[in-house]
């Protein structure tokens, strides 16, 4: 990502288009607006709209919370393509640098979306939690074993962090709203491979054996492209429709 | 006027408010959570390397227990916890990470056989155990005797924090997302609930409760420099203080952690060290042996901290046009370790550094980390004070860190004090004596108190800048409040946080716009943070002694005939200009461990005149008593003080019980089980 011989940045002047909407103000209506700044070292999107909102515009909504990229809240559309602003060096996407929220999800105010309800639902939908063995598990004794190859491929899939960028970058969830989008079906994927989860694949069909679940994968795989944590959606995906075909034709 | 009726309210979306949610709502409770934020993306999410509990799976880990468990905390904490409940939570942990698994937590497993680990900056390898495969996993942490620290990769947090927030979800809770809790509802005696702020509309609510319990986090952006999300910024320890009625305790006391990323302050986690990476500075020399030959780069964070600071004092630094810094080195831990069980350090130093830890040296520096203090609770949850008000995790001084909390002992803090707190929580509720009984007239007030205070910033002649005022408190705090102090420094940071205070009576905003209004938020956010950081300030400069994370240069001895107490900080009127502090003393004479040396740091302390005498029946006691579990009850009973649903022995691989039998003879109570939600 970094580039070997970058040229000096400190000073240079960098200039931010930003979409500006406040959809709780009447009076609102969606504009672009300029801001320009002097770059700093190691200057983040963070940094930058942090300090246009310290100096230049008070009112200027986003949202940060880690600021680490572990958290997910920061997904915005960063010259036209989703992902994390907190660890986008300003440098390396500008010096002309055009910020959008990301779209799909429900508009809080410029930058900020709301993708909690939209996950909410989502995990609802397809039950993304394990629906354990027996009723009950004695907490004082050992714990059920696992092969630690089989622990570690787990949580590669649950890396997912929520950020939505692979829902803002689909093709289909800009078609089907109710699209559980690479987020869900990754979801799937991670409580399938789970052995302490006992839902079999006829469950998974009926949560998503259809088009708003993965037979709606048009395969564009922006998804893939795009996810921050570089999950493997692409091969997860193909994966899971392989198995529901299998499922649905029995 | 909005109101919302519940049974009980957490205020705090994370992995303490969420478990103490699922524990009420299981037990027949309606719950409710606020949070600022989804609930996936709090703070606790960020917790890397993993939480401690006395599992015991791996070879190093043998021989581990509940009672070199609790040793090692309250040595950590420098005598400043209270003990009873660190033996509350050291008997409780291994039940939660069990809990945790059965949920779908993807924990690290043992693999049979050999494997090469590097301890002490060497290359060594051990077995683990046959019968041990395939059980959690542990590595090594700071400040403790086993391999303790039970992990996801270097995601553990993140991986507790999906499977909890998950369960909660198949719990049908509901989560107020973009929600802020702007100050409790309560009488002086008993708290209602609390007016809340939704943070897409601007519009205040109350929100009415039986009980009210605050799991809001730490406070770490009173500092410039932190390792805590932007979110830190202690708003559950603020509106419980500015109660006038809850205490905060020992605010003063805060965590550096060794290894912030220099100069952003984000974490890289402990986990480096424990897993054998090392500490160098200029010259490339490992320094840390030379200050700490026992622990080495694992002593205490307090300890690792204050020599990294020393060192950099004495001009070995590495210079850098951001100030000096010194290195953490994991190259000799090799490419594949890094890649699968530090994952995140190493996108964390490819993105924020430019660099590749399998080849680079990591720029680092001490960066605030760790809020010890927090909302004063007794052993259940409840705040002494204000009955019908609970808090947990970092928000909460229950007090199992006293002045320095171990690595990996914060992330088992949230889901063990969620689980003892949310039971305690439940039995509060099905007291008869409980029910809401609620005025209107003071919903009512409350509500009209908030907006008038909101009025004031908004449409108000204030003049001052809220971001300018925030950035001098967070200067003042890093510069003089940090992590060595002064009585001179203190001076100026009291003096220099008051004149803030008043200030920020004046704040005018420059925009207007209906909804969240982010300045406005920092406007009514600063107000509060300034109470805070006078409490953490003041409560510096009144202890005349160093304990912990909180070392004076003018007093650096540990001093238990006079400090051996907790501070306890009310805010008692709205335009005090400081908190009122209160002293409560830590009893020798029932300590499990009576204070003596950590094992690390400085061996210079004046005792107790209680200490002796305690410390010889102590030593009488072992000498009669061989059972460590007879023992242990001799010197300091604290079962009677657990939830009766989780009270009970661990099982371990070298401490198996008999296949049918209950877990310990003369337990007839009824077992705690997970079970299936709804």
């Amino acid at each position: 990502m970094s580039t070997p011989q970058t040229p000096p940045v400190t000073g240079q002047k960098i200039r931010l288009n930003i979409v500006r909407h406040n959809p709780a103000d009447p009076d609102s209506v969606p504009r672009m607006q300029a801001f320009e700044l002097e770059q700093s070292e190691g200057m983040t999107l963070f940094i930058a709209l942090s300090e246009i909102r310290e100096t230049l515009d008070p009112s200027l909504q986003f949202d940060f919370v880690c600021r680490a990229g572990i958290c997910g809240s920061c997904g915005m559309m960063i010259n036209g393509r989703p992902g994390l602003a907190c660890r986008t060096l300003t440098r390396e996407v500008g010096p002309e640098i055009t910020l959008a929220p990301l779209p799909v999800f429900k508009l809080v105010g410029d930058l900020s979306v709301d993708t909690g309800t939209w996950m909410r639902a989502m995990s609802e939908r397809l039950e993304t939690w394990v629906h354990m063995k027996q009723a009950e598990v004695d907490l004082r004794r050992i714990e059920e074993r696992m092969e630690p190859e089989l622990a570690e491929a787990v949580y590669l899939l649950d890396r997912c962090i929520e950020c939505g960028c692979c829902v803002a970058g689909c093709g289909t969830a800009r078609m089907r709203e109710d699209f559980v989008g690479a987020v869900g079906l990754n979801k799937i994927a991670r409580f399938r491979l789970d052995p302490r989860d006992t839902r079999t694949d006829e469950d998974y069909y009926e949560l998503i054996g259809d088009d708003n679940g993965v037979f709606g994968c048009m395969s564009l795989l922006a998804c893939h492209d795009l996810c921050p944590k570089d999950l493997p959606l692409q091969t997860q995906i193909a994966f899971i429709r392989r198995k529901m075909v299998r499922e649905g034709l029995r | 006027m909005n109101v919302v009726y519940t049974d009980v309210l957490v205020i705090g979306g994370g992995l303490a408010g969420l478990r103490m949610a699922i524990g009420a709502k299981r037990r027949g409770h309606e719950v409710m959570i606020l949070s600022l934020v989804p609930a996936k993306r709090s703070h606790s999410k960020a917790a890397q390397g993993g939480m401690q509990a006395s599992l015991g799976n791996v070879i190093k880990g043998q021989g581990d227990n509940e009672d070199v468990h609790f040793e090692d905390t309250v040595r950590g904490s420098d005598w400043g916890a209270d003990q009873q409940v660190v033996r509350m939570f050291v008997n409780t942990a291994p039940k939660a990470v069990r809990e945790l698994a059965a949920w779908g937590v993807p924990w690290s497993r043992v693999r049979r056989g050999d494997r090469d680990v590097v301890i002490n900056g060497k290359k060594v390898t051990i077995t683990e155990r046959d019968e041990a495969h395939g059980t959690v996993a542990q590595r090594d942490f700071g400040g403790t005797k086993k391999w303790r620290t039970c992990y996801v990769s270097d995601g553990t947090g993140h991986a507790m924090l999906n499977a909890v927030a998950d369960r909660a979800i198949a719990d049908a809770i509901p989560v107020h997302e973009r929600t802020e809790a702007l100050a409790l509802i309560h009488d002086g005696s008993r708290c209602h609930g609390a007016v809340v702020r939704d943070l897409v509309t601007g519009e205040l609510s109350a929100y009415l409760a039986k009980a009210t319990a605050i799991a809001t986090g730490g406070a770490g952006r009173l500092y410039r420099v932190t390792t805590n999300a932007v979110i830190c910024e202690g708003m559950g320890h603020a509106i419980a203080l500015e109660t006038g009625v809850a205490a905060l305790g020992n605010m003063e006391a805060v965590q550096f952690h060794p290894t912030g990323i220099f100069p952003a302050g984000i974490l890289v986690t402990e986990g480096c060290r424990g897993d054998g990476g090392l500490l160098k500075d200029a010259d490339g020399h490992r320094f840390m042996p030379d200050y700490e030959p026992e622990k080495k780069e694992l002593a205490s964070r307090d300890v690792v901290s204050r020599r990294m600071e020393e060192h950099i004092k004495k001009g070995k630094g590495a210079k850098s046009r951001f100030g000096d810094h010194l290195w953490l080195d994991i190259t000799l831990l090799g490419e594949h370790h890094i890649r699968h069980n530090l994952r995140e350090v190493f996108e964390i130093c490819h993105h924020f550094l430019g660099v590749d830890p399998t080849r680079d040296l990591i720029a680092v520096r001490p960066a605030q980390h760790y809020t010890m203090g927090g909302v004063r609770t007794n052993h259940t949850g409840e705040s002494p004070s204000l009955k019908g008000l609970f808090a947990a995790g970092e928000a909460a001084c229950w007090d199992m860190h006293g002045f320095n909390r171990l690595g990996g002992n914060s992330v088992a803090e949230t889901v063990v004090a969620g689980m003892i707190v949310g039971e305690y929580i439940a039995d509060f509720c099905d007291r008869p004596g409980n029910d809401a009984d609620i005025p209107t007239g003071l919903v009512r007030e409350f509500l009209r108190r908030e907006q008038a205070r909101l009025d004031v910033i908004v449409h108000g002649s204030g003049t001052e800048d809220a971001g300018a005022i925030k950035a001098q408190m967070q200067e003042i705090m890093t510069g003089k409040v940090g992590i060595f102090r002064t009585g001179r420094d203190l001076e100026q940071a009291v003096d220099g946080l008051q004149k803030l205070l008043v200030r920020s009576r004046s704040i005018g905003l420059k925009a207007r716009a209906p909804g969240a209004n982010p300045e406005l938020v920092t406007a009514y956010r600063v107000q509060r943070m300034l109470k805070l950081a006078l409490c953490v300030a003041y409560g510096a400069l009144q202890r005349t002694e160093s304990r912990g994370a909180h070392y004076r240069e003018d007093f650096p001895r540990r001093d238990d005939a006079t400090w051996l107490r907790r501070t306890l900080a009310t805010w008692k009127g709205e335009a005090d200009s400081l908190p009122t502090l209160g002293y409560e003393p830590l009893d020798i004479t029932r300590m499990e461990l009576p204070p003596g040396w950590r094992g690390y740091g400085a061996k210079d302390y004046t005792d107790h005149a209680a200490t002796a005498p305690r410390q010889a029946e102590v030593e009488a006691a072992k000498e009669k008593i061989k059972d460590r579990h007879e023992l242990q009850h001799a010197l300091m009973p604290y079962e009677h003080l657990l939830p009766e649903r989780l009270r009970g022995r661990n099982e371990r691989i070298d401490d198996r019980f008999a296949p049918a039998e209950p877990a310990a003879a003369g337990d007839s109570h009824e077992p705690l089980f997970v079970r299936e939600g709804e």
